[in-house]
Order: structure tokens, then C-alpha cells, then sequence
């Protein structure tokens, strides 16, 4: 059963562990029939709470510490994987993960954000928020995927780029920096795929690319709705009203035209099925590459030029 | 913060019946008093400290560009409030006070003129409209001068001063930083060179896109350079910031700096370092 509980998710918890109990006891006693109405209104429960949850309620779904994060993903969808370390300057940064892989007979470069599913593995991981050294590692595992000519893999989950004295000392905007101009030419496929949270500048510092896809139960935006509304409402009170104005959920960015799709969660959420949503990342991940394999890298790269070329909306005065 | 103060006490005490109010102005810095002329004369730099203040897009293009050779384009480019952001007042009021105030329609400008006889284009942000930040306009205007610079083979100059991305652009203004990163990748492969001058401030999705991607970057001397703004780190880390962290002087100690420049000798040098930079021929 689920350790950590949602406010909104209560009530159906709630229902579900009633309706496990009665059926333990449903050997000794009839009650198949109480059984059969409990489930038909957990799931009405279910489809009224999840088909209108609020943006700020798929912001709390996007951090839930027991979705599968990267390195869970890479466990349940790739045939191998090899986790390589380091920038090859400074250290390796446990925030961000990757390495060559295998996925369904596909060769590929795979990146990742890593958070951590409990406080010792949260410092370890630095909560998911990347250093220089970082970015700089993707980047390298980016010039070996062109340089072997195979695909690169990103799944997005940060909070944003650690905002410290050192990573300002290392050049935490340079790194970010030099991997969007090198993304921007990379000749090779990349497919991006937000799988929690997509905040500002540390999520597209490995996020640009042919593809771009989140899960239902994410979000991406410049900022995240805590900082919005400190800053905006100069209080912390207002991240619902921030999440709003935001328009940060899969179907705003999809509806902005910076996506391309919305990858479907299993009901309640990617943490309460991790296989049924590995098994929907790994569909769309097999799907897109086999897409953009039958472009040459001059319709790759004209395409990826367009494709950021057109995001903006103004007038004349 | 301002960095220069009408001093109106000082004078008091000194000179006052001789000086009508306003034209002498005291240095933040190191508290030198100054007449109001000397110091546009001094570009908006102390000559006792050589602190420098905030000043404009127009000067900059002023300073930059030989007089007469500006040539502005898409100087009437406005947001259009593409999400109907509104917090405490909604987006599109804050634009048009912005507009009403600044006298701009946007945070950027842009356009060719000559530098010393050398043709370039050039892109200048202006601090004064939403903290120079990067939305929709911002992010086409500085893809239109690169363009124009890779297609008529011109050295492109930036100038930045930013406090970030658009916040009330959201999604999209994040995407300019992608944008503008698309437009450097491909004058760069057109070997065409790009020259950036960091000015106070230069921080957030400006830093970590077009503003750290200079072939060679210059700054102005004691400008706040960085990806995380200093409050939001001092809130992290809960701890205050060391003496001149994020400045100029610590950026160029950090190895991200080429050259700190003092802004009377920011043409000269600029000049002397597209004199150094060959570009190519059109269609070469
Ligand atoms: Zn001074």
C-alpha cells in the first residue's frame, strides 16, 4: 500500500484499503455484493477526482516521491544499460544520470535527471537538481551518441539547476548554455520525454530535441509556482493561483504548441503502476526514434531549427 | 538600487544657493560629488571609482555605433500576452505602463550600424522594460539580428542586461532561451563571429543562452553576471554571500569572462577585436 498520501488521493486510498480488508475476509463471509458496490464507487471516485484535478494538484502528482524516477525507467525498459560517470573535468554529478543503452534492439544514449525516493538518496541526489558538472556530463554523453551515430535518450525531472555558490563558481549558466547550442546542432536524434517536474532552465539544459513529450501528470514551465508567486505576489501563499497563470500542465504545452503528445499514466498516477508506465515511455520512446530515423541530418537539423524557430507570439504596435 | 543619488542634503550644506536642484549627483559607491554633465560626459561612470551605472539601450547604441550609421528594425514588435497572465495586475497593464515609461516596446533592440567604419548588427537590452526580461519579442528580435548577421556575413554584438525570462510568457519565453541557442548554433556555423558585452545585470535564462555563448565575452567593470539571482541563493544556501561573488571581476577569475571593460574604452576594444576576427564572404 502507498506510504505517501496525496490530500487528494486520501478519500480513494482510503476506499481501496477497505475494499483489500473485505476481500480477505470474503472466505468466511458473503459479502461479494458490498464488495462489488465499494469498487464501483471507488471508481467513480477515481474518475471524478483524476479528470478534474487543478494544475497545482499535477504539480503535487509531478513531485510524488514514489513515482519512478530515471534510473527506475531504465530498470523496467531497457534490454542493458551502462551507467557512465563524470564530466571529465571536475566530478560526477548524481543528479543527472546516463549512458549507452539498449531498448527494444535500439542502441541509444540515454539521459536523465535523478531525484531520490528517500532523504538519504534526496542528498545524495541533490533532490534532482543538477550542477555544471552535470550538464557538462550530458553533454559529453551527447558527443559520444553523434560521434557513434546513435540516438539520445533525455527524460526530464528537476526542480531546476541547483542555485548555489559553487555551481555560480563553476559556471552553472555557461553549462546550461553550451548544451542548448550543442543540442541545437547535435547530428544525431533526440528525443526529450518529461517524466515529473520541468522547471525553467535546468530542465531544458538537456531538454531540446526533435521530440518532446510529458506524462500526463507533469508539469514544465519557467519557473516553478512556488517561486512565481514569491516573487509575483511577494508571498509563498499563492502557488495555485501561479500554477494557473502558468499554463503548465502536459495539455497547456501542448495546446502552446511546444509539444508534441501526452504519454498516458495509469489511473492515479505513474507511482501507483510503475510497470503500466514504463510500459507507455517505453511505446513512445521505440515509436519516435524509429520516426526520426528516416531523416538524414540535414532534414533532422532543419526540422529541430523550425521547430524552436516558430515558438513565440507577438504583434506590432 | 539606485547607483547614482540626487544628493540634495550634501548640497545643502555646501553650495547650495549657486546650484539649481538635481544637477549635482553623489556616487553610490564611494559618496564623490559630481555635476550632472561631467558624468554623461564620463558615460555613467564614477571618475573616482569608476563605478558604473545603469544606463540604456540608447546609449549604448550611442557609445557603439558611429553617429548617423543606425539603422533600427523591428522597433515596433510588441507581446501580445499570449496566456493572459495575470497575478496581482494583469500582464498586459504591465506592458503598456512598461511601454508608457520606457518610451520602448520591448526589452530589446535591435538593428546594423558601424562601429569604427565596421558595418555590424547589433542587439541591446534595455533593463528599464520588466527587468529586461526575455519573452516572445526578445527572443525573435535577437533571432532576426543573428540571422541578419549569418546572412550578410556582419559580426553580431549583443549587449545583455537581464534579470531573466518572462515569467508572464511562461513555457514560451523558456523557449526563446532554445530559440536563440538555435540561431548562434547556425551563425556559428557560418563561421561569423559573435561578440557579447555583459552589463548590470545579466542573470537567469539570459546568462545561460545567448549571454554566455560569446565567441569572445566582454563586461562592463562590477556588473552582476550570473545564472541564479544572489537572493534566491542566499534563501538556499541560508547563508550571505561573499564580498563580490557574481561580479564582473569574479566571473573573469571563474574563467567565463574574457575581458572587463571599462565602458570608455568599450568601442576601442571592440573595434580592435572584430579588426582581429575574420568573417566570411556572402555565400562562403
Ligand atoms: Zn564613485
Amino acid at each position: 500500500m502507498a506510504k505517501y498520501v496525496l490530500e487528494f488521493e486520501k478519500p480513494i486510498i482510503e476506499l481501496e484499503e477497505k475494499i483489500f480488508e473485505m476481500r480477505s475476509m470474503s472466505d468466511q463471509l458473503d459479502i461479494d455484493d458490498e464488495i462489488a458496490v465499494l469498487e464501483e464507487k471507488v471508481e467513480r471516485l477515481r474518475g471524478n477526482i483524476y479528470e478534474q484535478l487543478t494544475r497545482w494538484q499535477r504539480v503535487q502528482l509531478a513531485r510524488h516521491p514514489e513515482r519512478p524516477f530515471t534510473l527506475d525507467y531504465i530498470e523496467m525498459i531497457c534490454d542493458d544499460f551502462i551507467e557512465l560517470h563524470g564530466d571529465r573535468s571536475f566530478r560526477d554529478d548524481p543528479a543527472i544520470v546516463g549512458g549507452p543503452a539498449q531498448i527494444d534492439g535500439i542502441e541509444l544514449v540515454l539521459i536523465g535527471h535523478q531525484k531520490g525516493h528517500d532523504t538519504k538518496e534526496n542528498l545524495k541526489r541533490n533532490f534532482g537538481m543538477p550542477n555544471p558538472e552535470g550538464y557538462r556530463k550530458a553533454l559529453r554523453l551527447m558527443s559520444l551518441a553523434e560521434k557513434f551515430r546513435l540516438p539520445v535518450v533525455t527524460l526530464i525531472d528537476t526542480p531546476g539547476a541547483y542555485p548555489g555558490i559553487e555551481a555560480e563558481e563553476r559556471g552553472q549558466a555557461e553549462a546550461i548554455a553550451r548544451n542548448l547550442i550543442e543540442m541545437a546542432g547535435l547530428k544525431t536524434p533526440i528525443v526529450n520525454i518529461v517524466i515529473g517536474e520541468g522547471a525553467s532552465g535546468g530542465a531544458l539544459g538537456i531538454g531540446m530535441g526533435d521530440r518532446f513529450y510529458m506524462m500526463e501528470n507533469t508539469w514544465y514551465s519557467v519557473i516553478a509556482p512556488e517561486s512565481c508567486s514569491s516573487i509575483l505576489w511577494r508571498s509563498w501563499e499563492y502557488k495555485e493561483q501561479a500554477a494557473e497563470a502558468l499554463r503548465l500542465t502536459a495539455w497547456d504545452i501542448l495546446e502552446l504548441g511546444i509539444s508534441d503528445g501526452i504519454i498516458r499514466e495509469p489511473v492515479g498516477g505513474a507511482h501507483r503502476d510503475h510497470e503500466a508506465a514504463a510500459d507507455e515511455v517505453k511505446n513512445q520512446i521505440v515509436t519516435s526514434l524509429r520516426e526520426l530515423k528516416k531523416l538524414s541530418h540535414d532534414e533532422l537539423l532543419d526540422q529541430r531549427s523550425a521547430r524552436y524557430r516558430k515558438i513565440g507570439v507577438w504583434g506590432t504596435a | 538600487m539606485a547607483w547614482w543619488n540626487r544628493t540634495k542634503k550634501n548640497i545643502e550644506d555646501q553650495q547650495q544657493r549657486e546650484i539649481p536642484d538635481g544637477l549635482f549627483l553623489k556616487c553610490s559607491g564611494c559618496g564623490y560629488i559630481i555635476y550632472k554633465r561631467e558624468l554623461e560626459e564620463n558615460l555613467y561612470t564614477c571618475p573616482e571609482c569608476s563605478k558604473h551605472a545603469r544606463i540604456g539601450s540608447e546609449e549604448y547604441i550611442e557609445i557603439l555605433i558611429d553617429a548617423g550609421t543606425w539603422n533600427e528594425t523591428d522597433d515596433n514588435m510588441v507581446s501580445t500576452d499570449p496566456l493572459e497572465f495575470v497575478d496581482q495586475h494583469p500582464y498586459s497593464v504591465k506592458l503598456e505602463r512598461a511601454q508608457k515609461k520606457t518610451g520602448l516596446n520591448d526589452a530589446i533592440r535591435i538593428g546594423t550600424g558601424s562601429t569604427n567604419g565596421i558595418r555590424i548588427a547589433l542587439a541591446v537590452m534595455d533593463f528599464s522594460f520588466v527587468g529586461g526580461s526575455m519573452g516572445s519579442v526578445v527572443g525573435e528580435k535577437f533571432t532576426r539580428a543573428a540571422d541578419l548577421a549569418r546572412k550578410e556575413r556582419m559580426p553580431f554584438v549583443a549587449v545583455t542586461a537581464s534579470g531573466g525570462a518572462r515569467m508572464m510568457e511562461s513555457a514560451i519565453s523558456l523557449m526563446q532561451m532554445a530559440k536563440t541557442s538555435v540561431a548562434l548554433s547556425q551563425l556559428a556555423d557560418a563561421r561569423v563571429p559573435y561578440i557579447t558585452i555583459l552589463t548590470h545585470p545579466t542573470t537567469g535564462g539570459v546568462t545561460a543562452s545567448f549571454g554566455m555563448l560569446g565567441d569572445i565575452t566582454l563586461a562592463e567593470p562590477g556588473a552582476l553576471i550570473g545564472f541564479a539571482g544572489p537572493r534566491v541563493i542566499e534563501q538556499t544556501i541560508k547563508k550571505r554571500l561573499p564580498e563580490g561573488f557574481q561580479q564582473s571581476e569574479f566571473l573573469q577569475d571563474h574563467g567565463f569572462v574574457d575581458h572587463i571593460v571599462h565602458r570608455k574604452e568599450l568601442k576601442e576594444t571592440l573595434t580592435r577585436v572584430l579588426g582581429l576576427l575574420p568573417v566570411p564572404e556572402v555565400g562562403k
